[in-house]
């Protein structure tokens, strides 16, 4: 293999973590290579308006994400069953090249409540600890929402989120979230225009006594320049926005957040159409450590790139099977219940109802966090006992919303009455009478984690370079059919008191369907912990094995919560270079005593 | 390569002139070391924009050899680094002025107007000293520019004497009592040092400024330099004196956003000036006397349906439906300079190779607009051209498809 120049730190993945990496590194002078297996992307001229507008090329044919043929993962619902590889995209839609999946990202910028953080101490006080199924391993978070309170800040400051705040230093602000953990701040933009949909879904939550917000959107509302002095201009509703690179610089990405910063400072070498194949190992116990990452080129060319320092950014899924190939920490056995890398895998439990109103909506305007949102059955903020739960409690809770992302013509034929059609008088029929009079309710839900739902190497199939794929082991527990049930009688709720006629239901029964696109929220497999004994990395992302490898993205989270995931990625990643810069850099060593 | 008339080389102050009135930051002052006057050369050579012509693309800096077009042909820049052989290591101080003052080179021949003579021929003494001590301090680099390649009868250097009578005004900047300090101390930079000229006053047939046109623009290598005064509507004539300096100094303000060779300009020279020297600059492009509107416009066009059209599809997402555009980001079409100039090939270069913003000190970002050469036809791109000149209260004259086809010929786009 040939050797590139020994750099101060190499990253493998150049997505939402991993441009804020670099930008903490380069800011402290250090020499940085970024490893990105797609292509360079950027917002002129490859997410160009009117031409980013193809719904069959982007959507349908998912122009923008990681092809099972270039990257997949096997999957199987339990352990006594044989995984097979993910030959389609599915359940879930991975990005390809720079900005990861924070190009096609809807904008949903959520924070997560105190109680998540503290999820399991939370539900033990007030519940009783058999709440928590023998079999459940949700555990609460290293950070506390106060530790990365100054960063979801900084975070949202960087990417021009507009919203409401609810709760600032304590006080309660009308037409916010009154859920929210205190802020320190307002929004840097005011909440998105509404449109009529979701002025009647917050007219009637009110009226049920819920407290209806404005989702916490990263489209800026306005003209912007963020703290890094790069500017963003006002959405414009296009509605090609959950799922397309946003060519007007309104959809915060990296592109328009922090990547133009990032490339012009000279510490920095972005290498594209470069996958990162395994960390270099090398020492035992104490001594540890990654001397840097081998990798695949364009040309199908390996090399090694020597570092001090290497950062895991890629996608929950890639994280961990770039831990696992490269023997990273111990692999996690659910049999012999050892090893951290794997462990704690989680999904999330979408549902939703869909209605048709007599108004007439304009579908066809919307952005991807144009909604309104209650979070009144999200995580503890409802009694889990009574009087709406009926049956055994559940752990968890999610956000009833209402969203209007922009319905475009295909999407447009699966919906409505009857059966989905994609020509003829059917077609006709319901583009005439329904398209214009559809809206659906929808809830996110959490998803607990399990000992036998987890991340491991297949032992059959392989990638093109030789790896064993990762597999995924996951199937949807009680627990949280009962939660998405719930969950999803709260959409049918509001909706039918909107006036809305119900058409379906889709709460999550049964098995777990790899086949229908429900998220890309993916998260855990390298989950954060205050001790070794309970998780991969501490709460600066810092390997608790090898102290030299930070792992940042969803694989940190040891459950999945009622809300979408970026802002706490965000803030997580932020939190964690804060404290490399200011001691791991001037003295590399472990960052949490063992 | 870069554009037809010279951009840059060296540039200064004045040594008769009141000091307050036109030293610059760096001035030096009797016995102090040479620091001093290597930081005093430094900005000299930064107000005069030397880096941008004496560079090749992606060459070492002031080592010469990049391509500069002329209407006789390409003349390539000189390596000004110190060395001996192909460089100016052994000019003296004298042989300096007389290249910067006077257009001789030390062997005694002609230098081509290419290189600004008749601009820095207003920078005194002591600041083109100054320039040639900070030059002395660059890497020496061997390196010598391709043979120039010119049509007769510009090949032969002798002509050049024949242009210095016509064109030529051999003497340093005289300020003009009857004004500011700040006006006068904008009027020089302007004239002298900056070069404005070069590009935004027309040439005639002969590459001679007209001088009864300064600064009323002009197209050049395939973008329109615009009109900096204030005799026609529009552009730099409605922006105020701030918008001025802000584009000079982050290379975007609330009306556009910097595109063509002038990005270099601002990226080499202007975001490194003072703000004294920013706002002196504005006072003097901002003078009435420079002019008020004179010029006739054209009357209004009847609109284009299908320019329109093509506009709301692929155009208003970041321009707006009215055109007006996002400060400091998406240029604001209303009333641009650039739009409404008598030639559209601004504005045809933008819509069909697209255009990219610079980074500078004060604004991190590159800002981009895609290029629709791919996508529109000849008509299409000249049917969004005609409607962007003739809508948003702009009085431009309409654009043929085949302005757009010679265009897209010379810019070698499919």
């Amino acid at each position: 293999m040939r050797h590139k120049p020994p750099v101060d730190a190499v990253i493998c993945g150049f997505g939402a973590t991993g441009v804020l990496v670099a930008e903490a590194l380069t800011r402290a002078g250090l020499s940085v290579v970024a490893l990105e297996r797609g292509p360079m992307l950027n917002t002129a001229p490859d997410f160009q308006p009117s031409v980013m507008q193809d719904e069959l090329r982007f959507q349908n044919r998912h122009g923008l994400m990681v092809q099972p043929r270039l990257s997949t993962q096997t999957f199987r619902h339990t352990m006594s069953e044989t995984a097979l590889p993910i030959r389609q995209v599915g359940a879930w839609q991975i990005g390809l090249g720079v900005g990861g999946s924070a190009v096609h990202w809807a904008g949903q910028c959520f924070r997560y409540s105190p109680d998540e953080f503290r999820l399991r101490s939370q539900f033990e006080r007030q519940y009783g600890p058999d709440i928590f199924p023998e079999e459940m391993t949700s555990q609460d978070w290293a950070v506390s929402y106060d530790e990365l309170e100054p960063y979801y800040d900084r975070f949202e400051k960087l990417l021009g989120v507009s919203g409401q705040a609810g709760n600032i230093k304590g006080r309660i602000i009308e037409g916010g979230n009154p859920f929210e953990g205190p802020r320190s701040d307002e929004y840097p933009n005011p909440p998105l225009a509404r449109v009529k949909a979701t002025r009647m879904f917050d007219k009637t939550a009110r009226e049920q006594g819920l407290n209806p917000y404005p989702c916490p959107a990263a489209q800026a509302s306005q003209a912007y320049t963020n703290p890094l002095g790069v500017r963003m201009g006002p959405c414009t509703f296009c509605g090609y926005c959950s799922g397309y690179g946003c060519g007007n610089y309104s959809k915060s990405s990296p592109q328009t957040s922090v990547l133009p910063v990032v490339l012009e400072r000279p510490g920095l070498e972005l290498r594209t159409l470069s996958v990162a194949t395994r960390i270099l190992m090398s020492g035992k116990g104490k001594n540890r450590r990654a001397t840097g990452v081998v990798y695949v080129d364009a040309e199908n060319q390996e090399w090694v790139q020597p570092a001090e320092m290497v950062f895991v950014c890629a996608f929950t899924m890639d994280n961990v099977h770039l831990l696992l190939v490269s023997g990273a920490g111990t692999p996690y056995d659910p049999v012999a219940g050892t090893g951290q890398i794997g462990r704690n895998y989680a999904f999330q439990i979408w549902g939703y109802a869909n209605f048709l109103f007599k108004e007439r909506f304009n579908p066809f305007i919307g952005a991807g966090a144009l909604g309104q949102i209650v979070d009144n059955y999200n995580c503890d903020n409802f009694d889990h006992e009574e009087p709406l739960v009926t049956g055994k409690p559940f752990v968890g809770g999610g956000y009833v919303a209402l969203f209007q992302y922009g319905t475009p013509p295909i999407a447009a034929s699966s919906f409505g009455s009857g059966e989905t059609a994609v020509w003829g008088a059917e077609l006709k029929r319901k583009i005439r009478e329904e398209y214009l009079h559809m809206q659906q309710v929808q809830s996110m839900g959490a998803n607990q984690s399990y000992r036998d739902v987890f991340l491991d190497l297949d032992p059959t199939y392989k990638d093109r370079f030789g790896r064993p794929l990762l597999r995924v082991t996951y199937d949807i527990k009680p627990n949280d059919h009962r939660m998405s049930n719930f969950l999803v009688d709260r959409c049918v709720d509001i909706g039918r008191a909107m006036g809305g006629t119900l058409l379906d239901r889709n709460s999550r029964e049964g098995h777990f369907d790899i086949t229908e696109f429900q998220t890309t929220h993916n998260c855990g497999g390298a989950i954060q912990s205050a001790t070794p004994d309970a998780g991969a990395v501490n709460k600066f992302g810092q390997m608790w094995e090898v102290p030299n490898i930070f792992v940042y993205g969803a694989s940190q989270f040891p459950q999945n919560a009622g809300r979408n995931p970026t802002d706490t990625v965000g803030a997580t990643t932020l939190f964690g270079l804060d404290e490399v810069t200011r001691r791991y850099l001037p003295s590399p060593a472990p960052l949490v005593d063992t | 390569m870069m554009g037809p008339a010279p951009y840059a080389l060296l540039m200064g102050l004045v040594a008769g002139l009141s000091a307050t009135l036109l030293l610059g930051p760096n001035r030096a002052t009797a016995g102090t070391i040479n620091t001093a006057e290597i930081e005093r050369g430094r900005y000299v050579a930064r107000l005069g924009d030397c880096r941008s012509c004496h560079t090749a693309e992606g060459g070492t800096p002031f080592a010469g050899g990049l391509g500069i077009v002329t209407p006789f042909g390409t003349i390539y820049s000189s390596n000004i680094t110190p060395d001996v052989g192909t460089g100016i290591g052994s000019w003296t101080k004298d042989d300096f002025w007389n290249a910067m003052h006077s257009g001789i080179r030390k062997d005694g021949a002609h230098l081509y107007p290419a290189m600004p003579y008749p601009w820095f021929t207003k920078i005194p003494r002591a600041d083109v000293d100054a320039l040639k001590t900070y030059l002395e301090t660059l890497p020496a680099v061997r390196s010598t520019p391709p043979e120039n390649d010119l049509w007769l009868p510009m090949r032969v250097r002798e002509s050049v004497a024949g242009w210095n009578l016509l064109f030529f005004d051999e003497g340093v900047f005289e300020p003009d009592a009857s004004k500011s300090a700040e006006w006068n101390r904008g009027a020089y930079i302007v004239e002298g040092p900056g070069h404005c000229g070069a590009c935004h006053t027309p040439a005639n047939l002969l590459g001679g400024p007209e001088r009864d046109k300064l600064y009323q623009g002009q197209s050049i290598e395939n973008w329109w330099a615009p009109n900096l005064t204030g005799r026609t509507p529009f552009g730099v004539a409605d922006w105020s004196k701030e918008d001025v300096t802000a584009y000079l100094r982050d290379g975007r303000n609330d009306h556009t956003v910097a595109s063509g060779p002038m990005s270099l300009v601002i990226e080499n020279s202007t975001q490194h000036m003072t703000d004294a020297d920013l706002a002196a600059i504005a006072a003097y492009l901002k003078d009435p006397p420079i002019g008020t509107h004179q010029q006739s416009v054209s009357e209004a066009g009847t609109e284009s349906k299908t320019g329109k059209a093509l506009f709301r599809d692929n155009c208003s997402a970041c321009h707006g439906a009215d055109g007006e555009g996002v400060p400091g980001l998406i240029a604001d079409l209303r009333k641009s300079g650039v739009v409404n100039a008598p030639d559209a090939a601004g504005v045809l270069h933008v819509i069909l190779a697209g255009a990219q913003g610079n980074v500078t000190l004060g604004a991190p970002q590159r800002p981009a607009m895609p290029p629709f050469a791919w996508k529109f036809n000849d008509g299409q791109a000249a049917a969004v051209a005609t409607h962007i000149r003739q809508s948003f209260g702009n009085r431009a004259g309409p654009v043929s498809g085949s302005e757009a086809a010679r265009l897209r010929e010379t810019l070698g786009l499919q």
